[in-house]
């Protein structure tokens, strides 16, 4: 079995071919950019590096895997959209793959517990929490969006010993040091790990794909863990007006 | 025509609010024309929202490509090139079909054309029109533009005239809310209009000096506004049929005025309108009427084609993909995209 994987949810444009060599996998080939070009014009011209490079005949795919979020609104879409073109165009199933299990995924192995933590502005990070028990990641707390505050609560809580990843870590770093995990054993991923990387995507898309879940190209869309600002603010004054027994205007 | 192969050309166009897919033989023949609208959506809003039309995008386009292509008894295998809007309109909406059409083209390596959205509109009135061929002089006017274009050639175009301001569909859906109509404005006028008398109340017409062709909608716009206001602080009751005849009859006024001013000073025959505007029942009447008076032959898309739609999109890409127009797999989405630029 052979899936590609794609992630653009984050800074990172990542792309990588996996195949099953009925041990751990092999991974073929993978091309991760942490660049300020927009993953519209990358995305597809390193799938294309990539394949010319492992002479990969799309065809022999058995599935395409895609961080499906949560993530940047237009990154995950140009992910989705772009495995979707794929799937349809293949006639090949896609699997999504949650974007934090990803993240976690980079940290095989470890004793400790894994917390990625994705930017998601307003103070919040998109979360959550696992760890590797008997070599499979397990999920302790599904991904979430949530106050960078109530993670570390949960996570003193547990009182283990943690590894923080993501693009939420520089933003979070200080206050996480300083006050927020204050008296616990934590640390942050090296460079190589602690970005979203195609390849964890593809490991993950792999034991799903053995394990039959996969959607049709056409049935997927992006897990975004948020609705759309509008949406939430028509939802606020809905609730106002019914609390009220007003109209929720002034 | 008939010892040259045919073209098909499956077209893709997701710039605004609705999602679209068509397939269209030599540029002028629609095997099959798909709109997924979301416009139920977004009148809960009073207008489109960009975050939820992408969503929206990314949920409807296997859906609404498999089906163009079933109704016109084609595979991608059968498809000589794949056309997609890459702008302007809202830039993650556009992504969704770029990057749709750029997975898909890579994927079955078929040849890949970039369109402008106006480029698209204006194509629209080859697929009804066998005998039009540029030169013509065109009038799109939509919610986002109002621009009179001397097409030169396909794919030659130069902007005469535009809006400093408002566009003209853009006036339609402001005064529409001020009266209470609601969104999309532009049908609801028209169909009020029917009811009302476009004499009742003047309102401004704009001329800008020394850009005859140029157009301003604000300045109308904001005298309904005012008289709006007037009424309500005189306490007097509007009769909202007559406001509305009487802004649409200024706004075509308008729009017909500066049409055939540069139809006369340019010298061209043939006259075409486009975009969501010209479904228009007025402004289409207008038009009848001052070219003939004019003797320039009028010609105008159907109302689906002159709403958002793929086959347009096709249309305009089959003229690009004979004159060797192609994209590569970083072709991004352009928002504000001029019209001629590459």
């Amino acid at each position: 079995m052979k899936v590609l994987a794609l992630d653009s949810s984050g800074l990172v444009a990542s792309v990588a071919v996996v195949e099953d060599d009925g041990v751990n996998g092999n991974l073929l080939a993978e091309y991760t950019v942490n660049y300020k070009k927009t993953h519209s014009q990358t995305l597809l011209p390193m799938l294309d590096e990539i394949a010319g490079m492992i002479e990969l005949d799309l065809n022999t795919l058995d599935a395409i895997g895609v961080a499906g979020g949560p993530g940047s609104f237009t990154g995950l879409r140009i992910g989705s959209a772009t495995a979707k073109g794929l799937g349809l165009a293949l006639d090949k199933p896609l699997v999504h793959v949650p974007t934090v299990d990803a993240l976690a995924c980079n940290l095989y192995g470890t004793e400790r517990l894994i917390c990625p933590l994705m930017d998601a502005r307003r103070n919040q990070v998109y979360t959550g929490i696992y760890e590797f028990r008997e070599n499979r990641l397990e999920v302790l707390l599904p991904q979430t969006v949530t106050d960078i505050r109530e993670i570390a609560e949960k996570l003193c809580k547990l009182n283990r010993e943690v590894i923080f990843l993501g693009d939420g870590v520089p933003v979070y770093r200080e206050p996480l040091t300083e006050r927020l995990m204050a008296g616990q054993r934590f640390s942050f991923a090296p460079a190589h790990l602690n970005k979203q990387r195609a390849g964890a995507v593809a490991v993950l898309a792999l034991r799903y794909l053995r394990e039959g879940k996969t959607e049709k190209a056409f049935e997927h869309r992006p897990e975004y863990l948020r609705l759309p600002q509008a949406e939430r603010e028509r939802a606020e004054k809905e609730r106002a007006k019914q609390e009220n027994g007003t109209d929720g205007r002034s | 025509m008939s010892t040259e192969k045919d073209i098909d050309i499956l077209a893709i166009e997701s710039s605004c609010d609705e999602t679209a897919a068509a397939v269209v033989r030599n540029g002028r023949e629609v095997l099959s024309n798909v709109i997924s609208s979301q416009i139920d959506l977004h009148k809960l809003y009073g207008g489109v929202v960009p975050e939820i039309a992408s969503r929206k995008h990314i949920e409807k386009i296997n859906q609404v490509i498999w089906e163009a292509l079933d109704t016109a008894g084609k595979t991608l295998d059968d498809v000589d090139a794949i056309g997609v809007t890459y702008g302007p309109g809202l830039v993650g909406a556009l992504l969704v079909g770029v990057a749709e059409a750029k997975a898909i083209s890579y994927a079955k390596k078929i040849p890949l054309v970039g369109v402008h959205h106006i480029e698209g509109h204006i194509s629209a009135n080859y697929i009804e029109n066998p005998d039009l061929e540029p030169p013509f002089l065109c009038l799109v006017v939509s919610g986002g533009h109002t621009h009179l274009v001397v097409v030169r050639d396909y794919g030659m175009y130069e902007i005469i005239g535009r809006t400093r301001d408002d566009a003209a569909g853009e006036a339609f859906d402001k005064v529409a809310r001020a009266i209470g109509l609601g969104y999309p404005g532009g049908p609801k006028i028209d169909a009020l209009s029917k009811e009302g008398n476009g004499d009742a109340i003047h309102f401004p017409r704009a001329k800008i000096e020394d850009a005859p062709y140029d157009f301003s909608f604000s300045g109308v716009k904001s005298a309904v506004l005012n008289f709006l206001n007037g009424c309500q602080m005189k306490g007097e009751t509007v009769n909202r049929a007559d406001v509305a005849a009487s802004f649409q009859k200024a706004v075509c006024d308008v729009l017909v005025d500066h049409a055939m001013q540069a139809v006369g000073d340019y010298k061209i025959k043939k006259f075409a309108i486009a975009g969501g505007v010209a479904s228009n029942t007025a402004l289409r009447a207008a038009f009848e009427a001052a070219c003939e008076k004019n003797g320039v032959k009028f010609y105008h898309p159907s109302p689906v084609l002159c709403t958002d739609n793929a086959a347009m999109i096709g249309a305009a890409a089959y003229y690009e993909y004979r004159a060797g127009v192609r994209h590569g797999l970083d072709l991004n989405a352009v928002p504000n995209l001029k019209l001629g630029e590459r």
